[in-house]
């Protein structure tokens, strides 16, 4: 080894050192410390039984024609499943509406197993008696889209009124409070309990947010579709309660889907 | 498995009731020696501190030691429903690993016996009514050895 | 009649890690229902994993452990294809075994 190289290595292990002192002084935030124990939780998701359990209903006849759903189209084509999560919400001509899974899971069970619309969207989720049939086969769709790119179009007309209007959504403010979505999740660091609230129009976290749901909620011991979550969100903003798969839900769903493009689908998730 | 085997659990998953897993596999000769099973620890498992539990089990000393022992928790969970706990011993002949929580109303989660040719690691998941300290419990050539790590919940997982 | 288990078990430098995952809502016994009535404690009391025969691993469950358990272990050996048997019995009775092929 040289002098010059010597003295290379010498600098770097001094650096390294004094870089390793500053970093353990440095106070680890409780954020660091929840992505800590959500990256511990992560493997072992008991989303995983749903994800069964709605490909058992997806095969299996039912309703009033005794169908299954395997010829149902959710956007790529009869029957085809893999990768339909990452191109939804979309455009459908049969129905002349832009739609996301959920209210296309809905046109299925309608059209090709003869179930009412109105009996559907009257439970559409979960509870601790009863699981939802569509969160099920939701659960096991997006399943089929794990590791695809996020690639949301909003070529035809349709669709790109439906992301504007949901921007316009996200950041119109009203009801008691005077809130709207971007009130908590526009700007960094909001924080309810102890979770920080997604920036959602930061491009990363838009996208980690949406690609995370579906979800397992740890707190319900339940999985919990995106409508649910929207839902929810609706609910903290002391709106009124969003009809299941209404417009509005679809359109917000639509820009936030759009505003994930690029980043590939990580769900279902494991959320406390 | 040989069809014979299948035929026999098959039977004996029929035969129900409240047979352990003792009874179950010792019955159809799928362990090599019915020993190898210990009984269901209904004491140990409904101590309601760590002296009860650790009495129950037949430890008198368990000597505290953290560099054998890797206990690996989180530093906060955010819902103490699941809390991840990982116990990783470096000890000679580990035969017995344990995890209790101190604060739980009963201490002790779990108890996993090692046999040979296993590694003396475990991963699982426990409950956590609210903050407290998970104890790894591993016997190690007949003794018992001890550490713990506080787990900070901040939402309890117990209910009710 | 349990649910079925989710088991991965893979074979890295001559070891078998396995994974498990039980379907199973491990009541502590301490829930209260809608009505204020307590539910009755059902919890997983043992669980045993078999390689060809020999257990690789004997669990006993308590109260604490989480809905739907998870374990991971690992041992020496296995071979791509063979199987590994999980079994698993709760307070009440009920019972599950499920195996998974070594990858
Ligand atoms: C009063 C504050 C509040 C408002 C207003 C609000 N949310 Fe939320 N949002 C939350 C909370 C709290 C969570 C959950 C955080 C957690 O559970 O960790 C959340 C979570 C989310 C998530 C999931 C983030 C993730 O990473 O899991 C999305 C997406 C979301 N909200 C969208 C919206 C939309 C769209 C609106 C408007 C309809 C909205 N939120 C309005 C508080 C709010």
């Amino acid at each position: 080894m040289t002098t010059s190289n010597l003295m290379k290595v010498m600098l770097a292990l001094a650096l390294a050192t004094s870089f390793a002192a500053v970093a353990a002084e440095k106070e680890v935030s409780d954020s660091d410390r929840i992505a800590q124990y959500r990256d511990m939780i992560s493997d072992g998701n008991p989303a995983d039984f749903d994800e069964m359990a709605g490909e058992e209903l997806w095969k299996t006849a039912a309703g009033p024609s005794n169908a299954t759903l395997e010829k149902c189209d959710l956007g790529k084509g009869p029957g085809v499943v893999k990768g339909v999560y990452a191109i939804l919400p979309k455009y459908f001509k049969d129905t002349d509406k832009v739609q996301d899974l959920e209210s296309r899971l809905v046109t299925c069970m309608v059209t090709l197993q003869g179930f009412s619309e109105e009996e559907l969207v009257k439970k559409p989720f979960s509870t601790e008696q009863k699981k939802s049939d569509i969160t099920l086969l939701t659960t096991y769709v997006v399943g089929q889209s794990k590791g695809v790119k996020m690639n949301v179009s909003t070529k035809h007309p349709k669709e790109k009124e439906a992301y504007d209007l949901g921007k316009v959504i996200f950041n119109y403010r009203a009801g008691p409070y005077d809130f709207a979505c971007s009130t908590c999740h526009a700007t960094n660091s909001v924080r309810i309990r102890m979770q920080d609230l997604p920036n959602l129009n930061v491009k990363s976290n838009a996208q980690s947010a949406y690609t995370s749901w579906p979800a397992y909620r740890v707190s319900q011991g339940l999985t919990r579709s995106f409508q649910w979550r929207l839902n929810d969100c609706f609910r903290q903003q002391r709106f009124p309660e969003p009809k299941f798969i209404s417009e509005t839900t679809i359109d917000l769903t639509m820009f936030l889907a759009v505003s994930a493009n690029g980043a590939q689908y990580a769900g279902p998730g494991l959320k406390r | 498995m040989n069809m014979e085997v299948n035929l026999e659990r098959r039977n004996a998953l029929k035969a129900g009731g409240g047979l352990g897993l003792m009874a179950l596999f010792g019955a159809v000769g799928l362990l090599s020696s019915k020993a190898a099973l210990a009984e269901w620890n209904k004491t140990a498992f409904s101590a309601k501190t760590m002296d009860e539990a650790l009495a129950a089990m037949g430890v008198s000393t368990a000597e505290s030691n953290a560099i054998f022992i890797q206990l690996t928790v989180p530093e906060i969970a955010e819902n103490g429903s699941i809390v991840p706990v990982s116990v990783t011993s470096t000890f000679p002949n580990v035969e017995q690993i344990s995890i209790f929580v101190d604060k739980n109303p009963s201490v002790l989660a779990a108890q996993f016996n090692i046999p040979a040719g296993t590694e003396s690691m475990v991963t699982t998941r426990v409950k956590m009514g609210q903050t407290a300290n998970v104890v790894a419990l591993v016997k190690a050539d007949g003794k018992f050895y001890r550490t713990a790590k506080e787990v900070k919940v901040t939402a309890g997982g117990c209910g009710g | 009649m349990g649910n079925p288990m989710k088991i991965r078990a893979g074979l890295k430098d001559g070891v078998t890690e396995v994974k498990i995952l039980m379907q199973h809502e491990m009541e502590t016994g301490l829930r209260k229902d809608g009505e204020g009535k307590l539910i009755p404690a059902w919890f997983i009391t043992e669980v045993l994993a078999q390689y060809k025969g020999k257990t690789v691993l004997d669990a006993q469950f308590g109260q604490s452990i989480s809905k739907n358990p998870y374990l991971l272990f690992r041992f020496k050996g296995g071979a791509v294809g063979e199987k590994v048997t999980v079994s698993w019995v709760d307070n009440k009775g009920d019972k599950r075994t499920d195996e998974a092929a070594i990858a």
